[in-house]
């Protein structure tokens, strides 16, 4: 029982780790080649999620709407970039800090304006309904499957473009030395913008991924962000392999630390503490996983070469 | 001001005069506002209002004195928030509501907690920093969330304010008020006086070029994690005030929201002038307070309907207000009031 208990935690924590990686690959390479902070990515995931809301009630489809939703989200991305964020590419990171704060306060409201307060639903899509046996007698939800074969693929295709393609390569170039980059004649402005619309399409994906096993709302996005940022942070700026790992080890530790720290603490303490104590700490766990990963490794596990 | 003269040799003696005039003004508007305010009609509302105020510009000033003077950037001082308030909350339920008990212990608690987050945290730099403080910070919203015993996600109430040595007469606004602009002064008296030691300028020393200061013999980790010490210790008391005024202790005290609305009182204000960092605070508590009734009121060409709308969602004005006071108000308010005299 436990050691199936513990299998489906593990797949729900690969779940959320890749969904995890969807958000925190666009954060890294927007912060590894504009060395930018973008607080307002957690929105853009959220803006996704509520896209796909708003399209599959007009459509009544879900792939239709995942489809408008991409383009949209790439759009808004860019629009966002071209009215704020590309003022501040030559900001300390406090002003960056504080504006992209500004752009959360504007879009968590805005969706309430435009959507209301209460939560959205989006039902899961007919083709991906249901559950499947993957083991003796353990069902577990096709959707969830085919959300971890979407982030697989995906982070399959960001490796092959970020390492073999030419764009890739400028990308890669970006991040080491931006300036030099420039100095060689690419046109950094676009190179950022493409870097930045890409990295919100990213983000709105994992927001239309998980709109039909989450409830759609304002501020959806905040928590995320944060643990999209300790992602990068443990992984290392810049790197999308460190935050691969990174983004796949956040989401196993907290899934699996939520369902199973109490029950690790029932060795040493009686059963009323040990839950007690437990659900105190499997929230902290992931925290104090990065505060040890900084404390020996002060620039990530996988730091960019500069 | 007289470090600052020290530090620029050559500014026009009428400006440093005229900026020691504001924190005078300041703190002689905060006298005497109880006194207006009994003739105002709402003295209850007024008073409340301006000890919130005064309550967060003591946590602002505290980060102030890293973020302005040291360039710390700590996105998770809202923790040291909670830890006062949980330390007021704690304590009293468990029979101890002195405020000569609880204040010691906030403090003595937000010490040990800045002293360990702080000698981790400042192994890192830049951007590593403020990502580490958040997450500490997160750390001990998670923990507050999770304590049960002591309301969990939702919070406790307190039975009453504190007591001071057996008496009640924080229970009275008036008197509160006063405790709380004690406290500020205290705080900004303190700060000032760090400020303007040795210490002080080692500080910002190392704000400028912490090499230079490390080859002229001075270890920079040292002065930080002191400085980080102390604006925690500032930000802890001012969680036991805020928890007294709003009788109230919930995890919503330290979310990461709430540290980076700290962050933005320093910088409206003005980074690195301590009473911008009130005047910061007074700023952007006014605003959200008045804000929705602002833009009902300069909407009056519209129709009521939207006019409600618009004060409804007056956060779709505060974000871009927020973008806009960053991209083109260079220095914050301290700033604005100090450009004239630079023509």
């Amino acid at each position: 029982m436990t050691a199936t208990l513990f299998f489906v935690q593990a797949l729900n924590g690969l779940q959320f780790g890749l969904i995890l990686f969807l958000i925190a690959a666009g954060l890294t390479l927007v912060f590894g080649v504009m060395d930018f902070i973008n607080l307002a990515h957690g929105v853009q995931y959220m803006v996704g999620a509520y896209l796909v809301a708003a399209f599959s009630a007009w459509t009544g489809s879900f792939g239709w709407a995942l489809l408008l939703a991409l383009p949209t989200a790439l759009a808004f991305g860019l629009l966002l970039e071209a009215l704020v964020f590309r003022h501040l590419y030559d900001r300390d990171h406090l002003d960056q800090v504080l504006a992209t704060f500004g752009v959360i306060l504007f879009l968590n409201q805005g969706v309430k304006f435009v959507w209301g307060a209460a939560p959205l639903s989006v039902p899961v899509p007919e083709l991906l309904s249901g559950s499947v046996e993957i083991a003796n007698g353990l069902l577990y939800p096709v959707y969830r499957l085919a959300i971890i074969a979407a982030g697989l693929v995906i982070a399959a295709l960001l490796y092959v473009l970020v390492n073999h393609t030419r764009v890739g390569m400028l990308v890669r170039a970006g991040a080491s030395n931006a300036a030099m980059v420039s100095a060689l004649g690419v046109n950094i402005q676009r190179l950022f913008m493409v870097v930045f619309g890409f990295g919100a399409m990213l983000a709105g994906f994992a927001g239309a991924m998980v709109a039909p096993i989450l409830s759609v709302e304002p501020g959806m996005g905040d928590n995320i962000l944060i643990l999209a940022f300790v992602v990068i942070v443990i992984g290392g700026i810049g790197s999308i392999r460190g935050a691969f790992l990174a983004a796949l080890m956040i989401g196993l530790v907290d899934t699996v630390g939520r369902s199973f720290a109490p029950n690790l603490l029932r060795l040493v303490l009686d059963p009323a503490a040990a839950s007690q104590t437990g659900r105190a700490i499997a929230p902290m766990l992931i925290y104090i996983f990065m505060a040890a990963v900084l404390f020996f490794r002060p620039s990530g596990l996988f730091p960019v070469k500069r | 001001m007289t470090e600052i003269a020290e530090t620029h040799p050559a500014p026009a003696p009428s400006l440093g005069t005229r900026l020691e005039v504001i924190p005078v003004m300041l703190f002689a508007a905060f006298a005497a506002a109880p006194l207006l305010a009994t003739f105002s009609g709402a003295e209850g509302y007024v008073l409340s209002l301006l000890t919130r105020v005064m309550i967060f510009g003591i946590a602002a000033m505290a980060l102030d004195l890293i973020l302005g003077y040291g360039a710390l950037v700590s996105f998770g001082h809202a923790a040291f928030l909670g830890l006062g308030g949980y330390a007021v909350g704690i304590l009293a339920s468990h029979g101890f509501e002195d405020a000569l008990i609880q204040i010691p212990v906030a403090l003595l608690a937000s010490a040990a907690f800045a002293f360990v987050t702080g000698a981790i945290s400042l192994r890192t730099k830049g951007v590593y920093f403020i990502m580490i403080t958040l997450a500490f910070g997160q750390m001990v919203y998670f923990l507050a969330t999770s304590l049960a015993p002591y309301g969990g996600d939702d919070g406790m109430t307190l039975a009453s304010r504190s007591l001071i040595a057996g008496s009640g007469w924080l229970e009275n606004d008036f008197t509160f008020y006063w405790f709380c602009l004690l406290c500020l002064f205290g705080a900004y008296a303190l700060s000032r006086s760090i400020v303007a030691s040795r210490f002080g300028r080692v500080l910002r020393g190392t704000r400028e070029n912490a090499v230079r200061m490390e080859a002229i013999g001075f270890r920079p980790f040292r002065f930080q994690l002191a400085a980080y010490v102390i604006s925690g210790m500032m930000a802890g008391l001012a969680g036991c005030l805020l928890a007294n005024q709003a009788e109230f202790v919930s995890p919503s005290f330290m979310t990461w929201q709430r540290s980076g609305e700290l962050i933005f009182m320093v910088v409206l204000g003005g980074l690195g002038s301590l009473h911008g960092a009130i005047i910061g605070a007074a700023a952007f508590l006014l605003l959200e307070e008045f804000l929705p009734e602002i833009l009902h009121t300069v909407s009056f060409f519209l129709s009521e309907e939207t006019r409600a709308h618009l004060a409804e969602n007056w956060k779709m004005v505060f974000g871009p207000l927020l973008i806009l006071v960053v991209l083109f108000v260079r220095g914050g308010i301290m700033g604005l009031l100090r450009r004239p005299h630079h023509g």
